[in-house]
Parts: structure tokens; sequence; C-alpha cells
């Protein structure tokens, strides 16, 4: 019995006239959860009314607590017949059983009826006293929290993460019941929301004891999906990753920038000069972390921690910080992995060094000081041991084993996670997919849903080993999906394979956190690009090069991902979204046959996808794809393919060559004009693009002091110092000449047609940006308006023209209308980006297309002038802290020729050096203070805040004093650039995001996942505005659900928002339709960052963004 | 291909103040398409036509969803479904109640009632105002009418309060409902050169001076007028401006007044000898003005008599805006030195507001 839930029903307010004699409702509600009903009075005659009941409690079981949602329904009172059913509201208190969320639900639901829509609101407060439960068998898993976000959430870090977690449910589909014949709509509706909503109880209970099993105590990256199977049933299928977050104690240790001037800043430092080995002082206390982690009963779920001795610190959680690298070492052919890291720890002086940019109010001296030491203990055992590899070769290799043996005991080695910590991505293979068609079979026995998991198990198995094909073990960024039509179903599942640090997978020991260095040990900005597989034995035929970031490993020449961009990539220009569209007819077939039929198709449609990807890709003039999704749906009579990336041009890669047209009869002079007329054309549309894009590689420049990109010449120059042999400067120079055009022959109408459609699609109207990432490449000086969105499209097709050409002008023109018309109403945004752009299809009917998009609008500032000063002043820093990095060489050299027992002096050095270097911006700041320029106060502002955190730490009061006189100016500027605030409205405003944060604001606390289900049927479609009147206000509705949820949690945001399914159905001749809308994201609290104007703040922010999420993992 | 179905949704909902003008000008979709298209939209955008037409769609179906709310403004504040910004909410709700000049001088002191609305035809093809804005713009004026008829308590604020409009067109309100409740006649051809500002302005001095609310004291039979307060004229205070009559009845009375206007008034007005002749005339017509108002026929005619007794004579001899003013203010100062008359405060009560009246109304 180890939980009381506990309601009261406030009041009610907006609703419906029940009676039309009186034009007033005589309202009661019923509250119910499990099997248990509590009832209100009757309020008579009211459209308002104040019920005001008394508390009802229900004793239960956490294991229905998790499963069971509260049960709200409104009705109206009848003497003589049956009361009327108003409408109901489901409320999932999962939300209030881990200890860090909401702790209470307290606000207005709107009233939902599945035929009506919204029809009122109530006002009720929900609250949970749950008892510590000692059952170690139990069957709940309360207190794992679930996140959507698909990377580790804003205020926590990661101390493991441990992995793939996934489970499935099934059950029949009440609507397919034979009891639905005889039951109204309305009943059958609600049997199945309630259904659905037990089921993804039930399947988020035993994701989460699948969690605490793995020892970790979240979920991220949680994907919860239907299928519909219609006859066959109901699967309610979820996959995640498991991890052991640690909620960050101080909100401002990494985040200095986005906070509000006043509080914290005083606090924080003073906070940390007592004791610098706490846990936000970074890297040099890692065995203090990870006893905080564990600590009971902080960041642990309250029923498990303290009963659960398995998870709390026990000794082997305690070993030496050197114990990894002392793991490290024996383990690996030292011979050869040394030398590599002893260059690598230069390049880890070279970043750390610039360290007065850390947004990390933790002190980079000690950190530095730390670091050092470790790497020249690892670099000396390299050295000592003698010869320099030039390859690495060995070095992949040792990760290889590392991460194997880490990740050999998993089943599967996947991650949903699409954004990681710094440091845990190390290469990157290329996009791993797998698809497979099954016939759907009624499922038998609800309890034993072996069939669709071995199903499931197959494709991730064919996934993994495609993985390893390409010398990766693990797959990241990896998601699964279905497609549906009738008896035949398309099971799909696609990942990036990569490469990842061991660091963060250990389990149970605190090996992770000692890891921190060796992500250091890679290059930042070009590490992951690098081949993981054999350049020898390739698993495919691709063009190899020298990185054009460090010259120093092979990347290819293209890259496809389904991540995000990581943040450290060194990215040229802007990004944009490129999309592949096709689609392929397919006679109509029953059963096998049909599934035969499709499965012969789908290999030609992927190959047709990524060909039209390579192509948009290079007419884009870029040479890499993030967010890759593919979706390939099915129909009675056709194949749709749909492709969603983001391309970005990587610095490390190399330039993409043009496309290059061939006709098959050189002969024909008119048709040789024609040629060359079109490639005239497409070599036009690869500049024009890349001026839109600002895509300029510093090819040229490369040489040249005061290049754009000041890290390569950096490093390369470092590498020669140690003694890199000169041949491997000569091979990089002979790598540039090498440049394959692409070559598209048109030898058919078919590929005249995709030359077409190449050029058809039309660039975004002047200041509009899309990407169908998380954030856009080139692009950080976000403002803080957003507008999340979803549109959705039908288009019906005239069964006359159906041909393949037809078919897929149609689609194309059906994605690009919706685009422009996306662009036209946003117009007023201007200019802003549409940031992850989802595009959904289905094909509901034989000849309907339906296309769904949910994105949300950033605005961002246009002035560039500010952006560029700031890059200016931050090259200059970064040079000026080159400079000193040049000066420290010395002393490196030096140190690395003698033994490992001399590592404190070049700390000391170094010491010194992030005193001086911190005296450099310091100037820069007077200077730049002169400008006027906001962004530049701001920055200045921000550099201050963070010099004060170093003045505190060295003692001096002095100018503490001036810099807490700036602060308020400071904040009065913000304030007047400040819109003038909104006039208090009755209702809360609830923003909705797609994406993980909200730009120019800080979130504080995660409230806990949403995840709603909504059917809406309606038998009067003419009466309420035609298909597109009742799909919209459904689609309103269920926004306003949302965030009145979320309001009630306390919350004022949802990110990662996605709506997973809409499955709309119509009969216009029935004047009849249904809707199904899943959605889900996270609800969290948010603070603006002060009420200043975010533009340039968030600019630095995001900026800094690699090095302060490198503050927030090793704190 | 066609499209089926095409709808966008923000979470904040998008409005579009020039679709929303077209909107309530009552617009079917195909000519807002076709102005927008004139204004030059898509040559600024680079938009196509088929873009503007489903953009417009979009709009005009949200606006269709938000009209249910705007009938009763408080409504809007507290619903949850449309995220809206305050500002924009103000905005929606003082669009939608705003109405047009034409239409309003239309319906102006007519009963709104149904038959009222089979009128609006002609209104519509009268004033070039579209039906459907009619109609809005009709429902409106019927809408608050409704609420606030049997409201105590000032009319202006009931107004400001139920439907969260702003002072100015609140105030528009009041007279609309003061002008249908009385039913006060403003159709006639002569009145036609009268604006609705000048109806206004006499609505909001009558409502101040002529009706109950305006006594500041409560009624002492609390069943009677307890709810209209300040959108009936006081009946008694009707009933007894029969005893002005005496100003004009009693012949000395009347020579006495003119001739203590004409004594002051001497060397001061370029038409002094006009006044001189029509002065008896002047003060038989509004002295018998108020004797009527009895009557609620005559209350209905308020207007047309003003226009037909002052305003007019007046006009025909050309008499300065001034010189009318000055012959106001000495011809209601005067009766205060007639020692025969008892109804001073009665006297001040009517010709204050008439004065400011009537000098609104004199114009071209």
């Amino acid at each position: 019995m180890p939980g009381k839930l506990k309601v009261k029903i406030v009041a009610g307010r907006h609703l419906p006239v029940m009676d039309r004699a009186s034009d007033l409702t005589d309202a009661f509600v019923e509250v119910k959860f499990g099997n248990t009903t509590f009832k209100t009075d009757v309020y008579l005659k009211s459209l308002n009314p104040q019920w005001n009941s008394e508390w009802f409690k229900f004793e239960v079981d956490d294991e229905d607590l998790q499963d069971e949602p509260l049960q709200i329904t409104v009705l109206d009172h009848d003497t003589y017949s049956a009361n009327d059913a108003i409408g109901k509201v489901y409320i999932d208190i999962d939300p209030l059983l881990y200890s860090e969320a909401a702790t209470v639900i307290s606000g207005w639901f709107p009233i939902y009826d599945t035929i009506h829509g919204i029809r009122g609101e109530i006002n009720v407060i929900v609250k949970v006293d749950l008892f510590n439960d000692l059952n170690r068998f139990r069957q709940s898993s309360c207190g794992v929290k679930f996140f959507c976000t698909t990377s580790i959430p804003k205020c926590y870090r990661a101390v493991i993460i441990h992995g793939f977690v996934e489970e499935l449910v099934v059950n029949e589909d009440p609507e397919y019941q034979w009891i639905d014949r005889i039951r109204t709509p309305r009943a059958s509706n609600e049997a199945r929301q309630r259904l659905i909503s037990l089921m993804s109880g039930e399947l988020q209970r035993k994701i989460g004891l699948k969690v605490l099993e793995m020892r970790g105590n979240a979920v991220v990256g949680y994907l919860q999906c239907f299928d519909l199977e219609g006859e066959s049933g109901l699967v309610v299928r979820a996959i995640g990753t498991a991890c052991t977050l640690d909620k960050l104690s101080s909100p401002a240790a990494f985040l200095p920038a986005c906070n509000s001037p006043s509080k914290e800043m005083k606090e924080i430092p003073f906070n940390e000069d007592p004791n610098p080995n706490t846990h936000s002082s970074g890297p040099s206390t890692p065995l203090k972390n990870q006893t905080y982690s564990f600590s009971p009963s902080k960041s642990y779920s309250r029923q498990s921690s303290s009963s659960d001795t398995d998870l709390s610190l026990t000794p082997k959680t305690a070993p030496s910080p050197q114990g990894p690298r002392i793991y490290l070492c024996p383990s690996s052919p030292p011979l050869s992995c040394g030398s590599l890291h002893l260059k690598k720890s230069c390049l880890l002086l070279s970043d750390s060094s610039l360290a007065p940019h850390h947004c990390s109010l933790g002190s980079p001296v000690l950190r530095k000081s730390v670091s050092f030491s470790e790497e020249l203990f690892l670099a000396a055992s390299g050295m000592g041991s003698g010869s320099a590899g030039k390859e690495g070769g060995p070095f992949k290799a040792l990760l290889r084993q590392q991460t194997q043996s880490a990740l050999e005991q998993r089943e599967f080695p996947f991650f949903t996670l699409t954004v990681f910590p710094p440091g845990f991505l190390v290469h990157v293979g290329g996009v791993v997919s797998a698809r497979s068609v099954k016939l759907l079979d009624r499922i038998h026995n609800p309890d034993e849903p072996e069939t669709r998991d071995a199903w499931w198990a197959e494709i991730r198995q064919e996934i993994k080993s495609h993985a390893k094909a390409l010398g990766c073990h693990a797959v990241v960024g990896y998601s699964e999906s279905t497609s549906i039509c009738e008896e035949v179903c398309i099971l799909s599942a696609s990942g990036t394979a990569a490469v990842l640090n061991p660091r963060f997978l250990q389990d149970g020991t605190v090996e992770g956190c000692l890891e921190q260095r060796l992500e250091e040990n890679l290059p930042v900005g070009c590490g992951f690009c690098h081949i993981p597989y054999d350049e020898l034995n390739m698993p495919f035929p691709a063009h190899l090069t020298y990185c054009y970031n460090c010259r120093k490993q092979k990347v290819p020449d293209v890259l496809f991902t389904t991540i995000d961009l990581p943040t450290d990539a060194m990215v040229i220009g802007k990004g944009c979204l490129i999309q592949a569209r096709l689609c392929r007819l397919k006679k109509k077939a029953q059963a096998e046959a049909n599934a035969t039929a499709i499965s012969n198709l789908l290999p030609f449609m992927e190959y047709e996808v990524h060909t039209q990807l390579m192509n948009k890709l290079k007419l884009k003039g870029m040479n890499a794809l993030f967010g890759l999704r593919i979706q390939i749906t099915v129909g009675e009579n056709m194949l749709m393919g749909l492709a969603s990336a983001t391309g970005v041009y990587l610095a490390a890669l190399p330039a993409p060559g043009g496309i290059q047209i061939a006709g098959k009869t050189p002969n024909d002079g008119s048709y040789e004009q024609h040629i060359s007329h079109m490639q005239k054309k497409i070599n036009d549309t690869i500049a024009k693009n890349r001026e839109l894009y600002e895509i300029n590689p510093p090819e040229i420049s490369e040489e040249v002091i005061g290049s754009p990109i000041p890290e390569p010449r950096q490093r390369s120059r470092l590498l020669r110092s140690q003694s890199e042999s000169s041949d491997e400067v000569t091979e990089l120079d002979l790598s540039h000449g090498k440049k394959d055009a692409f070559v598209l022959e048109i030898d058919d109408t078919d590929a005249l047609e995709d030359v077409h459609s190449l050029l058809t699609d039309v660039p975004p109207p002047p200041g509009f940006y899309s990407c169908n990432t998380e954030i856009m490449p080139g692009i950080n000086n976000w403002t803080s308006e957003i507008q999340m969105f979803t549109s959705v499209r039908v288009i019906r097709l005239s069964s006359l023209n159906l041909t393949n050409q037809a078919l897929n002008k149609n689609f194309n023109d059906l994605c690009e209308n919706l685009l422009k018309s996306l662009y036209f109403k946003l117009r007023s945004m201007i200019p802003c980006c549409l940031c992850h752009v989802n595009f959904t299809v289905s094909l509901p009917e034989d000849e309907l297309i339906q296309v769904t998009v949910t994105a949300v609008a950033i605005t961002f500032d246009k002035n560039q002038a500010l952006q560029t000063t700031k890059a200016h002043i931050e090259k200059s820093l970064q040079r000026a802290s080159a400079d000193t990095e040049e000066l420290l060489q010395f002393p490196l050299e030096l140190c690395s020729d003698s033994l490992p027992s001399h590592p404190f002096p070049p700390a000391k050095e170094h010491l010194e050096s992030a005193s001086s270097n911190s005296g450099i911006p310091a100037a820069q700041r007077a200077t730049s203070v002169d400008y006027s320029s906001f962004a530049d106060r701001c920055s200045s502002w921000i550099e201050l805040i963070k010099l004060k955190a170093q003045t505190i730490r060295r003692g001096s009061i002095k100018t503490t004093v001036t810099v807490e006189k700036a602060n308020p100016m400071g904040e009065g500027n913000f304030r007047n650039r400040s819109a003038p605030p909104c006039a208090s409205s009755t209702v809360g405003v609830v923003k909705m995001t797609p994406l993980s944060f909200i730009p120019g604001a800080k979130i504080t606390k995660y409230l806990g996942i949403i995840n709603m289900f909504f059917i809406r049927e309606t038998t009067s479609l003419r009466e309420e505005g035609g298909v597109s009147g009742f799909l919209h206000a459904f689609i309103a509705e269920v926004f306003a659900m949302v965030r009145a949820h979320v309001a009630a949690l306390g919350g004022n945001a949802v990110v990662s928002y996605i709506m997973k399914q809409c499955v709309f159905m119509e009969n216009p001749n029935k004047n009849q339709a249904q809707c199904l809308i899943n959605v889900s994201g996270d609800a969290v609290v948010f603070v603006r960052e002060s009420d200043l104007e975010v533009a340039s703040v968030q600019q630095p922010t995001a900026n800094c963004q690699p090095l302060c999420a490198g503050g927030e993992v090793t704190t | 291909m066609t499209s089926e179905l095409d709808i966008f949704v923000g979470n904040t909902t998008l409005i579009d103040e020039d679709v929303y003008r077209l909107w309530l000008d009552g617009y079917s979709v195909s000519d807002a398409v076709a102005l927008r298209v004139r204004s030059g939209i898509l040559e600024q955008t680079g938009a196509t036509a088929a873009v503007l037409q489903s953009d417009t769609m979009d709009h005009y179906r949200t606006f269709h969803m938000l009209e249910r709310l705007l009938h009763a403004p408080p409504k809007l504040l507290h619903q949850l479904i449309f995220q809206i910004p305050p500002s924009r909410q103000a905005l929606l709700i003082e669009r939608y109640y705003a109405f047009d000049e034409a239409f309003v001088r239309e319906v102006l002191g007519k009963k709104l009632s149904k038959g009222t609305k089979k009128d609006l035809d002609d209104i519509s093809t009268k004033t070039g105002i579209t039906l459907k804005s009619c109609r809005r713009q009709f429902d409106n004026f019927k809408r608050v009418f409704k609420v606030v008829e049997e409201m105590r308590g000032s009319l202006v604020d009931n107004i400001q309060q139920h439907f969260l409009l702003s002072d100015r067109l609140s105030r528009d309100y009041a007279a609309i409902v003061f002008f249908a409740n009385n039913r006060f006649e403003t159709g006639k051809k002569k009145l036609q050169y009268l604006s609705f500002g000048d109806f206004a302005f006499c609505a909001e001095l009558m409502i101040q001076n002529w009706t109950l609310g305006a006594v500041g004291e409560a009624p002492t039979d609390p069943d009677s007028q307890v709810d209209d307060m300040d959108v009936d004229l006081d009946k008694e205070f009707l009933q007894d401006l029969k005893e002005l009559k005496v100003l004009v009845a009693d012949k000395d009375l009347l020579d006495l007044h003119k001739s203590l206007v004409c004594t002051t008034l001497r060397g001061k007005l370029s038409i002094f000898s006009e006044m001189e002749a029509n002065f008896k005339n002047l003060s038989r017509g509004l002295v018998n003005v108020a004797a009527k108002l009895t009557h609620s026929k005559d209350v209905r005619d308020l207007f047309v008599d003003l226009v037909e007794k002052f305003v007019e004579p007046c006009r025909s001899d050309h008499w300065p805006l001034n010189d009318v003013r000055l012959f106001l203010n000495q011809y209601s100062a005067s009766v205060h030195s007639l020692d025969g008359f008892r109804h001073q405060a009665l006297w001040d009560r009517y010709m204050g507001t008439l004065r400011g009246c009537l000098l609104r109304l004199y114009h071209d």
C-alpha cells in the first residue's frame, strides 16, 4: 500500500448548457482511479459551478499509480433520465511520483469530449503521498525519470549512459472488438483513450524497471509509439536510453551568461571559494562527484535509494582518481598509443588555454593543473615505451577494444540520443538503417507479445551488424518507426554508426568520470568526422582524404548522420533543410504478394532517395547531412519515401565536387546544347547556394596569418613542432587536388526529370532559414520569440494520371507549397529560422496523401555586425591565448622529455598564464564598452562575471566591488531594451517547442513527461467547417490540453514536443470524420535570462556552448 | 491534384491584422484574396496566389472559431484554446466591436429587433457595406444592448466591463444603447447632415443629465426603475418639463425674457435684428419641445424638433455659431432673472443639456 492519491475538485467554468429549458446545467463530477469512484455533490443551475469538494483519497499500489490515469468525468444531473456526460479529463499522475518533479498538480483543465471537443474547464488539485517500498521484487519503477529530450537534459549531467532500453505492450484494439458494434462512438473512443493511457503507463513502468535493473535512474530520448494494426491489435512500444543522471546542484555553475545578473552571481563564487573541491568545481574531484550522485535520496527515487543497497555508495565506487588511467594503459598496446596521447595532450593544452571563455565558473585554473598532470602522466607512459606511430589506427583499435568491453555485454549498443556530452562521440561511421516488411496477424495472447518482439529484435540485430561493418560498436541517434497499410507493416530502424568514448558507459564504477581527459585527446571539431573503419578494408567504396582540419586522419568525402550537429563541430556558413521526395506506384495486391511487391520496391526507393539527397547536397555546395530521417510510407497502391536532413559544410571534410551532366548521345548538337544549358544552370545554382549559405571554405587563406579559423592553423603548427615528419604535410597538399565531380547521366526521361526536380526546389525567401536539427548551424544569436506550429495538408490525386512522374511531381509540389505557405505565414518573424522541421507522410486512402509538419520558428538577431564584432573579440582572444600557448610549449616539451615526476611546474606556469589570460580580455573589455553596442556591453558584462569568479578565487576584493557596481547598470540597460511586459493575462502563457531548449531562457526544472493521446470524432463534419475546420479545431484543442497540463504541473513550457501521430480519417458522404493524435514532450519551468533582450546574451552563450557543456559534464 | 485539407495551427494563434479587417468587412475568402493580391503582397513576399488563398482560408477559419468567444469578450481572456497575447486580444475585441459610421447612422435610434434585421439588406445596398459586416455590427449593437439594458450603474462602465472595450468605443456604444432604448428618430432627411458623433455627443449629455442615474439619488420605489438608471430618461423630469410652458404661454414672461436677452446682447450679435425678430418663435420652439417630452412619441422626435424649431431657422438667417452660443447662453441665463418663474432648477437641467446639444447640432 505504498501510495495515497488525493484529489479535490474545486470548480468549473464555461460549462456548456445542458438543459435547454433553463439554459443552465446541473453539474457534478465523478473522480475515478482504478476501480474506485467518488462523486461530488450536484451543483444546481450554473455554468460556473463551485463544488469545492472534500479531498477524495485513493489508497493504491504504486504499480497502479504508474499505470492508471486519474479519470475525471463531468456530468449533468438529470432526475428522470440518465445523466449526460459533459466531458472528461485524464490526468497522468506520473510526474508526482518522482521527487524532483512536480509536487502538486493544480489548475484549470479543459473538459474534453471525443464528440464535442472542449466543453468548459474544471479546476482540480491532485497530490500524492508515497510511502517507501522495501520490497526488492516490486513491479513498480516509481522515481525513474523520463525525458523525451534526446540530449542530456539541461539541468542534469550524465554520470553514466547505460544504453538502450525497449519494451512493447500489445492489446486488442477496442475499436475492433465485437462490442464496438453495439456501443456509441463516444464509448468506443473513450475505451480506446483509456486503454492507450493504461498501456503507456504500463510500458513506462516496465521500461523503468529495466532502467533500475541497469542501475540507472532516468530514461533520456524516450520515444513511445503506437501501431494501430487494426484487426490484429494495438501495439504500444517505446525505446529510450537509460542513464544515471545527476542534478546539477548549482544552476549557475555552467551558465553564468544566462543567469539573471543579481543573486546567483554573488553566491556561487563564495560558495566555491572555501571549498574548491565541491561538486561544481570541475574534474579535479571526480571521486566526490560520484559520491554525490549516489548519495541517498538526493537524485534517486524516494523509494529505492535508501532500500536498495546495491545502488547506494559501495566501496567499489571509490578508487583513486588515477584508477582509470591505470586501467587504460595496461589494457592497450602502450607502445603506439602513448605517443598519440602525447600529441594530443598538446592539443589539449591549446584548448584549455582558451579557458577565459569557458563559461564555467568552476576554476579553470584548477582544472587545468589537474588535467595537465594527467595528460603528462599518460604521455610520459607513452614516451617511455618509445616510438611515435603516425597513424591513429592503433589508437582507434584501443578505443574500440575499450568500448567493446563496455558495450559487449549489451545486446544492443544503441542510443536514442542525438546530442551528446562533449567527448562522448569519438567517430561517426555513417547512417545505418534496416527495414523489414511483415504481414500482420492477430495477436492471440496479449501477454506474450513475442512476435512483435522478435520482429524488432531481428531488425536491431541487422542494425548492429551494419554498424559493425562500419567499424563501429554503437549506434547513436537511433529511432524506430512503422508504416502500416491493411495487413502489411514496414518496420524501420535507423541510426548512426559510431565509436563512443567508454567513459560514460562504465557501469557502477567511477572510471567514467575520470576518463574525462580522453575527450580532449581528440581534436575538437573534427574528430567525429574521422573514419572509424579500416582504410584498407572499407565496407563500401568511399573517397577518403586527410581531414581538412587536423590534417592527420582520414575523412570521407560526405557524411550522413541521424544525429544533431555536435556542438563543437566546425561548420562553414549556414545549414539548410534538404529533402528527398519519392513516390512509387505499386500494384494492389493481397497479403504475401503485396508484402513481396513492397520488399522488392524498397531497395530501389532507398537507392533513389539516397541519390536525390546526394544530388541536392552537392547542389547546395555542402558536404554533410545531419538529422537524417528517411520515412517510407506504404499505401494501397503506392510507396512514398521522404527523407529530411540538414545539410552543412563541415570544415573537416573536403569541398564537394560539382554535378556534371552527361548525355547518352553526345553527337546530337541540339541535345548537346540542351545539356550544356542545364549544366550551366546547375553550376549557377551551386554558386548561388554557396553565396546564400555563406559557404566560403578557407582553402586559400590556410597558410595566411589571420585565417578565419585559427584553430587548425594553430594545431597543425603544434603538430609540426611535435616532430611530425614533413612528408605528411606534402601529402596533405596532394589531397587538395582530388575532387571528383559527381556525374549525372541523363539517359532517359526519368533522369531528366530528376535534374529538373533538383532545380525546382526553391530556396526559402530572404531572411528565412530552415533545418530539421535542433539548432541551425551558423546562427547562434537567437532572440526569444518562438512560434511552434503544426500544419497538415491532404491532397487528393486525380486517378487519371497516376504515373510515377506525375506522382512525384504532385508530392514534390505538395511539400514545396507547404514550405512556401509556412514562409509566408511566418513572414512577420523575419529574420527567423524554422528549426526541427519534422515532416510526416501518410497515405490514409487510395488517392490521398497527407503531410503533417511540426516545427518551430525562432527569430534571431539579424544584425550581423553584432556577431562579427563579437566574433572578432573572440578571435583575438583566441589569438591571445594561442600566443600564451606558444610560450607554454617550451615547458611542455621540457616536461614531456623529463619524467612524470614533474607534472607541477608546468601546471603552475599555466596558472600564471591563466591569470595573464584573464588580463587580456580585460583590455578587450575596455575597448568593447566604447562600442556602445549592446552586444558588446552584454558580452563584456559576461566577461566581467567570469573575471569576477576568477578574481574572487584569487582573493581580490577590489575588482569584485567594481563588478558589483557594474551589474545593476548592465541590468538597467537590458531592462530598457526589453519589450514592455504585456498586461497580465488570466491564462499563463505556455511555450511549446520541439527543441530541447528555449532560446533566451534557462530551464530550471523538469516536471515530467507529457504523453497524451486524444481521439476526436464528429458526425457533423460540414457543420464544423469541413475537414479543415474539424482538424484545425482539434489540433488547437490538443495544444490547449497540453498547455493546461503543463500549467497545472507548475510549468511554463513544453520542450522536445513532438506530434507522433496524427491519423485522420474522413467519410464526407456520411458527414463523419475521426482523428487520433498522440503528442509528447517534457514539461519544464524556464526562467527568462532576466528581462534582458536576449539576442546578444544568447549569442555568447551559444558560442560558449561546447565549453559550457564541457563544464557541465566535468563538474 | 486537389487540396482536401489545409491547416496551420500555431501554439500562439497567428493574427493577421489585414486579413482580420477583410474578414470583419465581410468579404468572402475569394474576394479577400483578390483584395490582398491587389495590395501587392505577392510582389512583396514572392508568394503565389495559392499560398495566399491557403493563408486567407486559415485566418478566416481561425476568426470564425474566435467569433464565438468574441461575443463574450471576457471569455476570450479566460479560454484556453487559443493562446493569444493580451495586446492582440484587445485588438481583436476592439476591431470586432468597431462599426462603420455609415452603418450606425442607418440604425441609430431604431429598435434592435428582428424586423430591423430584415432591413439590413437595404442598408447594405445603400451603404455599400457588405451584408455580413452589417449583420456583425447590428448583432454587436443588439448584444451589447441586451447585456447592459437591464443593468444598473453607469452605462459606460457596464459596457466596458462586459465587453472590454476601450473608453472611446464604450462611450459610443452607450450612445447607441441609449438611442436604441429611447428610439430617437435620426433617419429623417433633415437629420441627414448630422454625424454619429453629433448624436453620441448629445446622448452623453442626456445620459449625464436627463436620466435617473443622473440625479444621483436612489429611486424611491426600488422595483420600478432600479435596473436601467442610465438607459431611460427620468420620467418625473419629463413630466415636470410641462411646467416650463409658462415661459411662452405667459405673454408677460415671454416679453420680459425677450427684453432681458435683447438688452444684454445688443451690439454683440451680428444678426441681432434677426434674433430679435425670431426670439418668440425660437423660444416657443424650445419650450414646446420640452413640454412635449411627456409623450414617448415626441421624445423620439426630439432631434427632428430641435432641428426644425431651432437649427433650421437660425441657419436660414445665417447665424454664426458664436452668435448661437451667445444667444443660448443668454437665453438660458436670463430666465434666472424672471421673478415670476419658479422652476429654475428644472430649467437649468433642461437647458443646460439642450444648449450643449444645440451647439453641437448647429452646423451645415
